[in-house]
């Protein structure tokens, strides 16, 4: 078992003091992020990005990897007792979070939400401990086709999987690869789309998009809601965990299922949102006490949060072995390991195998600190959320705009990141999806560089993407999944008639 | 923004907010269509040129904003009721968004610190009606901190004015 002697290295590096201490100020911060409105996994691991250039690279990503595990727990604070979703992926623990907070039941539904998170992530991390490096060894013999075939399959993933109207996420991913495309073409040298500005020489940061549509866009939201933080008081004894603990093992199917579904979501980046969504409507049919869902039932907890935190920790999966990160946050994620000089990809692990498997080992650790830290400090989290918002979200706002300063140290980007937030705001209510506008953002230039060197191996040809076996049937399930929605809507039309 | 709004009504309704912005998105589509031309979308002696790629994505981003538009169009009755943004609630978001608006341009004229502290000041005494006291120790509190964590502690400068500057930064 090689990854086994792989992991304790790993361990060894990451077991530290001061790994250790990155590692609680990370998830300190991010359970701050998660429960703040405005900032949460992705734009608060951009905003803080700048402050780790000075640090050794394997410290930095797992403070970073760590507030984005903070993040992941702390949407689950403001969704139970505020009834306030902290996190889109935590959307679906206020079905019956909130309802069992009601009840009294808060410390309960807490401990609920925190353990399955940590099961979920845990599950994940023991998918990526084994499954990455096996990736990784057969991602070494891809070509050119076979990278634009995984990229083609990571879009048309969002296209066939999300929630919003397919239309309108085509719309946002072209968007995205649009603006991705400004600048100076590297390949050629020609510049595209610059109109003769000079700010628009170096092509929009994805870190600045980030920070305006969900940091800005989500304030704006926010706002116009008049949101006042009114929420259940929430007090976790030892005894409510213990009693909590008790009871989780019988609900061992849900949990297997959630970890499933979260773990397909994330490598096929469907995302920790839909992956939460999914997991609560598989628990609601599977359920005994299905009709129940709604009123409290822990289940109705214990689903969505697994998932959630399974999809958000596997989505690493893809991003360290194959460059491809699998959500917004990741891709985040990988905009640092391309700062630190570290290109992700299967080279990663024969090349810097002590910072993948330090990385691999925090995770394991920073979950089990992460849920440590939350299980005893909830009442410090709702004392911040009674803070009013008229402070709030001045503060947040300022957080946003030196976050998109620091980025490349331009005035341009704060203007540049009001814009993406007034964008943000619109899409989110016509309901255009970001998280492919940010992806497509990333990716774009590899996405086209990786076609172009297809195309130029082929002379043009696109029977390139069938030349062999592999790239054949990943392309053919690209388009499977993309078409989906269609063949969906088509079936749902034939069968109407015959219950009418 | 360019969302219109109805006469009738005191709200953007949801078919014209999808619309303008459908229709924005074929535009973005088209000027990446046609920039795309103007730097070659064929290939040279090298292979593909910088707009081979961007032409495609030009040409689906066209569609997909005419598709929505075409459908918006189509339902245009049946998306009669709903409401993009009533007059009630678009007060909140500008109140959010003309203070971000002025706070952007003084953070370039006057560097992040001073404009901070106004910005802050002026959203807690106009949204919260906090005492002045409260205001005051607030909107200088946070830049303070600002200040320590980043041109302090982490060695990374900040925007500065002139205020700054007679203080000798």
């Amino acid at each position: 078992m090689e990854e086994i002697s792989n992991l304790m290295q790993g361990f060894a590096v990451a077991l530290t003091w001061k790994n250790l201490l990155f590692m609680f100020v990370g998830i300190l911060l991010g359970v701050l992020i998660g429960v703040l409105p405005g900032l949460g996994g992705a734009n608060g691991v951009a905003i803080l990005l700048p402050l780790t250039f000075s640090m050794p690279p394997t410290s930095a990503i797992i403070m970073l990897s760590c507030i984005y595990w903070g993040a992941l727990f702390g949407g689950a604070i403001t969704s139970i007792l505020f009834n306030i979703p902290g996190e889109p992926w935590s959307v679906a623990t206020t079905f019956d979070g909130y309802p069992m907070a009601q009840q009294g039941r808060a410390g309960e539904a807490l401990t609920a939400a925190f353990t399955s998170s940590f099961v979920g992530a845990l599950f994940a991390v023991l998918l990526i401990t084994f499954l990455a490096p096996l990736v990784a060894k057969f991602a070494l013999k891809f070509g050119p086709p076979e990278y634009f075939a995984i990229q083609l399959l990571t879009f048309c993933s969002f296209v066939g999987m999300g929630r919003e109207p397919p239309v309108k996420t085509i719309a946002s991913m072209m968007l995205g690869f649009a603006l991705a495309a400004v600048g100076l073409d590297t390949v050629t040298g020609t510049l595209r789309m610059t109109f003769g500005y000079t700010h628009l020489l170096q092509g929009f940061d994805f870190l600045i998009a980030v920070i305006g549509l969900f940091g800005l866009g989500e304030i704006f939201l926010t706002m116009e809601e008049g949101l006042s933080f009114q929420g259940k008081s929430a007090k976790i004894d030892p005894k409510i965990v213990l009693r909590t603990w008790a009871t989780l093992p019988k609900y061992w199917a849900t949990s297997l299922r959630a970890c499933l579904v979260g773990c397909w979501m994330g490598i096929t980046p469907g995302g920790a949102t839909p992956a939460s969504f999914m997991s609560y409507g598989l628990a609601r049919r599977f359920s005994k006490d299905g009709a129940k869902f709604g009123d409290g039932q822990i289940e109705g907890v214990i689903a969505p949060e697994t998932a959630a935190h399974a999809a958000g920790t596997s989505a690493l999966l893809p991003m360290l072995t194959l460059g491809i990160p699998g959500s917004p946050t990741a891709a985040v994620l990988l905009g640092g390991l391309l700062i630190w000089g570290l290109q992700p990809g299967p080279l990663l692990f024969v090349e810097k195998k002590e910072f993948v498997w330090g990385l691999i080992a925090s995770m394991y650790l920073g979950n089990i600190v992460g849920l440590l830290v939350v299980l005893t400090t909830v009442p410090w989290w709702a004392a911040i959320l009674r803070i009013p918002f008229a402070i709030i979200a001045p503060v947040i706002v300022v957080i946003c705009a030196i976050g998109a300063y620091t980025v490349h140290n331009n005035i341009f980007d704060v203007v540049m990141m009001l814009v993406f937030g007034v964008v943000g705001y619109v899409f989110k209510k016509l309901k255009y999806p970001l998280a492919p506008l940010v992806l497509a953002l990333v990716l774009g230039d590899m996405a086209e560089t990786a076609f172009r060197q297809s195309m130029l191996l082929s002379g043009g040809k696109v029977s390139i993407f069938w030349s062999n076996g592999l790239v054949g049937s990943i392309v053919t399930l690209a388009l499977v999944i993309l078409s989906w929605p269609l063949v969906s809507r088509v079936l749902e039309l034939r069968r109407k008639p015959a219950i009418a | 923004m360019a969302e219109n709004e109805q006469t009738s009504s005191s709200a953007i309704t949801t078919r014209w907010a999808e619309l303008v912005v459908a229709l924005l998105i074929i535009a973005i589509g088209l000027v990446v269509v046609m920039d795309s031309h103007r730097v070659g979308i064929g290939w040279a002696d090298d292979g593909p040129r910088a707009g081979y790629f961007p032409n495609m994505i030009g040409w689906i981003l066209t569609a997909a904003g005419a598709w929505t538009a075409g459908e918006t169009l189509y339902r245009w009755k049946a998306l009669s009721g709903q409401v993009f943004l009533s007059r009630a609630r678009a007060v909140p978001v500008l109140a959010m968004l003309l203070p971000t608006i002025v706070y952007v341009a003084l953070v370039a004229m006057i560097g992040i610190y001073v404009a901070s502290a106004l910005y802050i000041a002026a959203f807690m005494r106009w949204q919260g009606k906090y005492r002045w006291s409260i205001v005051v120790l607030v909107s200088l509190a946070v830049p303070a901190v600002i200040f320590l964590l980043f041109e302090l502690w982490f060695l990374i400068p900040l925007p500065k004015g002139p205020i700054e500057r007679l203080l000798g930064f």
